[in-house]
C-alpha cells in the first residue's frame, strides 16, 4: 500500500511543482514507489536474499526476478532524472525562468 | 511484518511527503539525499542487497551532483542576468 | 488554466486513480505470501544450472538478459540525448580552467581515496555474480571514483584521465559487446544471447557461463555513461566560470 501512497505523492508533487527541477525530483519519487511495490510483491515471509554464497542452498529466499528488474531500474531511473535536469537546464537558458506555469507557449 | 520493515516502510512514507511539500529547491535537493538513504534502509530490510547498493550508489553518488550542479548554473545565469 | 484551477483537477483525477489502485493492491496477495512459481523454481534451479551465487546477477544477465540490452539501450539514448542537449550552444573554450581546489588536506584525502574507491568498484563489478553487486551497481561506483578527481584535485586532471573520445567509445563498446554477445550465442547455435559457455565450479570468479562476459560489458556501459552525465554537467558550469572571467 506504500507504494500506491508513494506514487500518488509522487503525482501530486509534480502537478503542484512551481519549480522544474522540484518536479524532476518528484518524478523520481513517483519512480521509487514503483520499486516498493515490486520488491513488497516478491518478499516471503522469513525468506533471505536470494544469493547462495554464504548461505545454505535449501533456505527459503525472495524472489530474485523482481529484485533484477528493479536493480536496472534503479539506474536507468536516475539516467532519465538526469535527462530532466538538463532539459530544465536548456529550458531556463531559453526562457529565464523555471516555472513552469510560466512556459506556458511553445515559441517556435 | 517485521517491525523494522513497518518502521522503514513509515518513513519513507513521511520524507517522500516531504519532498513534494518542500518549494525551496535547495532544501528539496538536500532532502532527497536523506530520502535515498532512507530508501537503500528500506531495501535491505527487504532482503534485497543489490537493489539496495544500486540505490545507494545512484543516490549518494550520482543523483545529488547532477541536481547541485543544475542548481549551481541555474544560480549563476540568474546572478548574471540580473 | 490557473493553477488552482489545475489542483483542484488534478485532485479529482488523483482521487480516481487511489481508488482504482486501492482495488487492485487489494486484490493482490497478501505481504510475505508470494505465490508465484517463477521465484522458487529460479532459487531452486540456478545454482545447480549455471552454478554462479548470486540468482539476481543471473537473471539481470541470463535468464532475462534481453530485458537488460534494452535497459542498457534506454541508458545509452539518455546519455546521448543528455550530450546533444547540452553541448549545443557551449561556444566557450574551457580548456583553461583549472579549478584548482586549494586545500592540501583535501588533495591528500582525493589521491589515497580514488584508487580505493575504483577497487572496490572494480571488484563489485568483477564479483558481481558470487556477491552481492554487479555490473550496474559497480559501475556507477566506478564513475563516482572517477568524479572524485575532479571533487578533490582539479578540472584538468579529470579532463585527462577520462577524455571525452574514450568515454564516448566506452560507452558505445558497452552497449554493443553486450549486443554483439548475443548475435555470437545466435551464431554459435543457441538462442540469442543463449548460456553456452562452460560453467566452472559453484562460488568461484570463473562460474555462470557468458554472465561474466555481460557482466563486465553493463558495467562498462553504465561506467562511461555516468561519467558522460557527470563531465557534460561539470562542463556547462566550467563554461560559466569562464563566461564570468
Amino acid at each position: 500500500m506504500l507504494a500506491v501512497w508513494l506514487l500518488l505523492v509522487g503525482l501530486f508533487g509534480i502537478v503542484t511543482s512551481k519549480n522544474l527541477i522540484h518536479l524532476a525530483l518528484c518524478v523520481t519519487v513517483a519512480q521509487s514507489g514503483t520499486y516498493v511495490l515490486l520488491l513488497a510483491i516478491g518478499y516471503r515471509e522469513h525468506g533471505t536474499a536470494p544469493i547462495f554464497s554464504d548461505v545454505p542452498r535449501s533456505r527459503r529466499a525472495v524472489d530474485p526476478v523482481v529484485q533484477a528488474l528493479t536493480l536496472t531500474d534503479v539506474v536507468v531511473g536516475v539516467t532519465v532524472a538526469a535527462l530532466l535536469l538538463a532539459l530544465a537546464v536548456k529550458a531556463h537558458e531559453h526562457t529565464g525562468t523555471l516555472d513552469p506555469a510560466e512556459l506556458r507557449e511553445l515559441r517556435g | 511484518m517485521i517491525g523494522v520493515q513497518i518502521a522503514a516502510l513509515a518513513l519513507v512514507g513521511g520524507l517522500a511527503l516531504a519532498v513534494v511539500l518542500v518549494h525551496d529547491v535547495l532544501r528539496v535537493a538536500m532532502l532527497y539525499g536523506v530520502y535515498g538513504l532512507v530508501l537503500v534502509v528500506l531495501f535491505v530490510v527487504f532482503q534485497a542487497p543489490d537493489v539496495a547498493l544500486s540505490q545507494l550508489a545512484v543516490s549518494t553518488v550520482a543523483f545529488p551532483l547532477i541536481v547541485v550542479t543544475a542548481l549551481a548554473k541555474v544560480k549563476r545565469r540568474e546572478r548574471r542576468n540580473r | 488554466m490557473t493553477r488552482t484551477g489545475r489542483i483542484a483537477l488534478s485532485a479529482v483525477g488523483l482521487a480516481g486513480m487511489a481508488a482504482m489502485l486501492a482495488w487492485g493492491v487489494a486484490g493482490l496477495e497478501p505481504f510475505g505470501h508470494y505465490p508465484g512459481p517463477y521465484g522458487t523454481l529460479l532459487n531452486a534451479v540456478e545454482p545447480g544450472e549455471r552454478h554462479a551465487a548470486n540468482v539476481v546477477a543471473a537473471v539481470v544477465f541470463d535468464y532475462r538478459g534481453l530485458d537488460t540490452l534494452g535497459e542498457e539501450l534506454i541508458l545509452f539514448c539518455a546519455a546521448t540525448g543528455l550530450a546533444f542537449l547540452l553541448r549545443e550552444n557551449r561556444e566557450e573554450n574551457t580548456r583553461g580552467v583549472r579549478d584548482r581546489v586549494s586545500s592540501d588536506g583535501l588533495r591528500a584525502a582525493g589521491i589515497v581515496a580514488v584508487p580505493v574507491v575504483v577497487l572496490l568498484a572494480l571488484d563489485m563489478v568483477a564479483h558481481g555474480y558470487v556477491t552481492p553487486g554487479g555490473g550496474f551497481q559497480g559501475g556507477v561506483a566506478a564513475a563516482g571514483g572517477l568524479l572524485l578527481v575532479y571533487l578533490a584535485g582539479d578540472w584538468r586532471a579529470l579532463r585527462r584521465a577520462a577524455p571525452l573520445p574514450v568515454v564516448d567509445t566506452a560507452e558505445a563498446g558497452g552497449a554493443a559487446g553486450f549486443a554483439v554477445l548475443g548475435f555470437v550465442t545466435l551464431i554459435a547455435g543457441g538462442a540469442f544471447l543463449d548460456n553456452l559457455l562452460p560453467f566452472g565450479t559453484f562460488g568461484t570468479l570463473t562460474s555462470g557461463g557468458t554472465i561474466p562476459v555481460a557482466n563486465w560489458c553493463a558495467g562498462l556501459e553504465v561506467t562511461a555513461a555516468f561519467v558522460l552525465i557527470f563531465l557534460e554537467f561539470l562542463e556547462e558550469i566550467m563554461a560559466e566560470r569562464v563566461r564570468d572571467s
